[in-house]
């Protein structure tokens, strides 16, 4: 079972061709959106994507009639329709609400382009919006009293009885797993949130804008789940954002630089689970991230050496590092070296991560904040921006059916 | 470790027809696992096809030996991203059976300290004031 991940060897010869690929540079993010990230938003989900999604509408330099495609994934708590009703979108010819959670913080972008690729709709409107500091946390214990195991979710079956809640007590086990095998370290962490607080310094937009911390500030923070610290844990955000994706053809008669798709790429592995997923041969790796990586890459046609800056989804500071391994932008159970002291994921470092402050230090956007940091080191917008990006890449959550996008200009 | 506050809820599993006799066997104190008579392989969680051979009668309950190892772990420290029907702090194990099989699960008399990746473990049953029949894990000898 899951040979070729234990191997390390990615088959190819049960993938379609690269050259019938109808995403590849030709389909490209044009406009992106949000409001304010904050803490308490006093206003519901729907409100906020309407105007995350009029910003973005805005900024590509299109019409609201313009649009004709949402996709967005679960755990979303706004209603399509009344968005819909709101926005005055006169027609919707393409939608969808992908599985997985933040998995599928890419995905959401691979199947709008594959929409606009294959003439479904000429605009898709990507949209998120959430009030996950002020309304119902995902990531707080507390509100799983609120849930009720669905056949959407029966593995939490096994979990949820044992007080076994969260995503970081989830991550925290084949976090601990890593940590154990390779001697991964709580000092070695702790400067991949040292490096996103400070790049999170340079960016008003984020939440822990105006409030650095030291790497002492770090190992000082308490302990929430063993293994992990308060600063290894993702900022609960309130705020929406938005993205619009056509082709590129049509990205040339608009407003700004397109953020041209050069690949873009899903997995879900066997023995899937959202999180919880342990009965893998192997537990101290990211077998979706592997995936999803090697067929962006394959696409692509490139290699990890040649991405400029990646934005990696990092609910927890162990989701982040462990990706670095697994994209191969170092070796297996190298990434708590590779990232001591903080330098190689530096603005002028090996390989750029999170520039915008991530998940850790800008918001907790479930990745929609990553994707926009993507287009605009595309662009050459960013706060923190990495110099002659040529390819920058963005990547969906760890530990559940995944996904990654790599953007050029 | 693991004990309970009391007028808090325990979440229940969720039980359908694919694992309906996992749960069966635990309220009778057993732990089973759901085997391929023809692969003779085992599959956790249950399911309705064995995805080796695809055949959907082949599928059968074998009980385990309960004996296992410490695979990974979590402890849960604080009520932030603790379930509020426990006391702090709990571990929750993940348990690598004789079997193959990876289960989590609470502890039974493992001090926090004591909780390490490679302790040997055995399953225990425990009645629950509410009804339900959960599962534990408490010390072995190796
Ligand atoms: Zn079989």
């Amino acid at each position: 079972m899951l040979q070729e991940y234990v191997d390390r060897k990615f088959r190819t010869d049960n993938r379609p061709p690269v050259d019938i690929n109808l995403i590849k540079d030709k389909v490209a993010i044009v406009g992106v959106g949000q409001t304010k990230y904050t803490r308490d938003s006093g206003r519901d989900e729907l409100d906020l994507a309407c105007e995350a999604i009029k910003a973005a509408v805005d900024d590509a330099g299109l019409k609201m009639e313009d649009i004709d495609g949402f996709d967005t994934f679960t755990l979303d708590r706004l209603a399509l329709p009344m968005l819909i009703n709101s926005l005055g979108v006169p027609n919707v010819k393409f939608s969808g609400e992908i599985s997985g959670g933040g998995g599928a913080g890419c995905s959401v972008a691979m199947h709008a382009a594959a929409a606009v690729a294959t003439g479904q709709a000429n605009y898709v409107c990507v949209y998120r919006a959430l009030n996950e500091a002020s309304g119902q946390r995902y990531g707080r214990g507390d509100s799983y009293a609120e849930y009720m195991l669905t056949a959407f979710t029966p593995h939490y079956g096994y979990q949820w009885p044992f007080g076994f809640v969260t995503p970081l007590g989830w991550a925290g086990v084949w976090g601990k797993r890593w940590m154990y095998e390779f001697n991964i370290t709580r000092e070695q962490l702790g400067w991949w949130a040292v490096v996103l607080r400070e790049y999170a310094q340079n960016n008003p937009d984020a939440i822990y804008y105006g409030r650095p911390i030291t790497h002492d500030d770090y190992m000082e923070s308490p302990m929430i789940v063993d293994p992990l610290k308060l600063h290894d844990c993702c900022v609960d955000t309130d705020g929406a954002a938005a993205y619009i994706i056509t082709t590129v053809e049509r990205a040339r008669d608009l407003k700004q630089i397109p953020a041209i798709i050069l690949s873009a790429s899903q997995s879900s592995p066997i023995e899937q689970e959202i999180q919880t997923v342990y009965n893998r041969p192997i537990i101290s790796g990211l077998v979706e991230t592997w995936y999803h990586g090697q067929e962006l890459y394959r696409v692509a046609e490139v290699d990890a050496k040649d991405i400029s800056v990646a934005q990696l989804y990092d609910p927890y500071s162990i989701g982040g590092v462990l990706q670095l391994e697994e994209l191969g932008f170092c070796e297996r159970g190298e990434g708590g070296k590779f990232i001591e002291g903080g330098d190689n994921i530096r603005i002028d470092g090996k390989i750029p991560c999170n520039t915008s402050g991530g998940l850790l230090s800008e918001a907790y956007l479930h990745g929609w904040n990553l994707v926009i940091e993507g287009v605009r080191q595309i662009r050459g917008t960013s706060h923190n921006q990495v110099k002659d990006v040529e390819l920058s890449m963005v990547t969906g959550g760890p530990g559940v059916p995944s996904s990654g996008i790599i953007l050029r200009r | 470790m693991a004990e309970y506050v009391q007028g808090i809820p325990i979440m229940r599993p969720y039980i359908d027809q694919d694992n309906q006799g996992y749960w069966d066997a635990v309220k009778n104190h057993k732990l089973v696992f759901q085997h391929c008579s023809k692969c003779d392989k085992y599959h956790h969680p249950p399911r309705p096809m064995c995805p080796s051979c695809h055949s959907q009668d082949t599928l059968e309950w074998k009980e385990s030996s309960g004996k296992g190892i410490i695979y990974s772990f979590v402890m849960f420290t604080t009520n932030k991203m603790a379930y509020p029907a426990f006391k702090l702090p709990y571990a929750v194990v993940l348990v690598e059976m004789e079997e193959g099989v990876r289960i989590t699960a609470n502890t039974h008399e493992i001090e926090p300290d004591e909780v390490q990746v490679g302790l040997p473990v055995e399953v225990m049953f425990e009645e629950l004031p509410d009804g339900q029949t959960l599962y534990r894990f408490k010390k072995r000898e190796a």
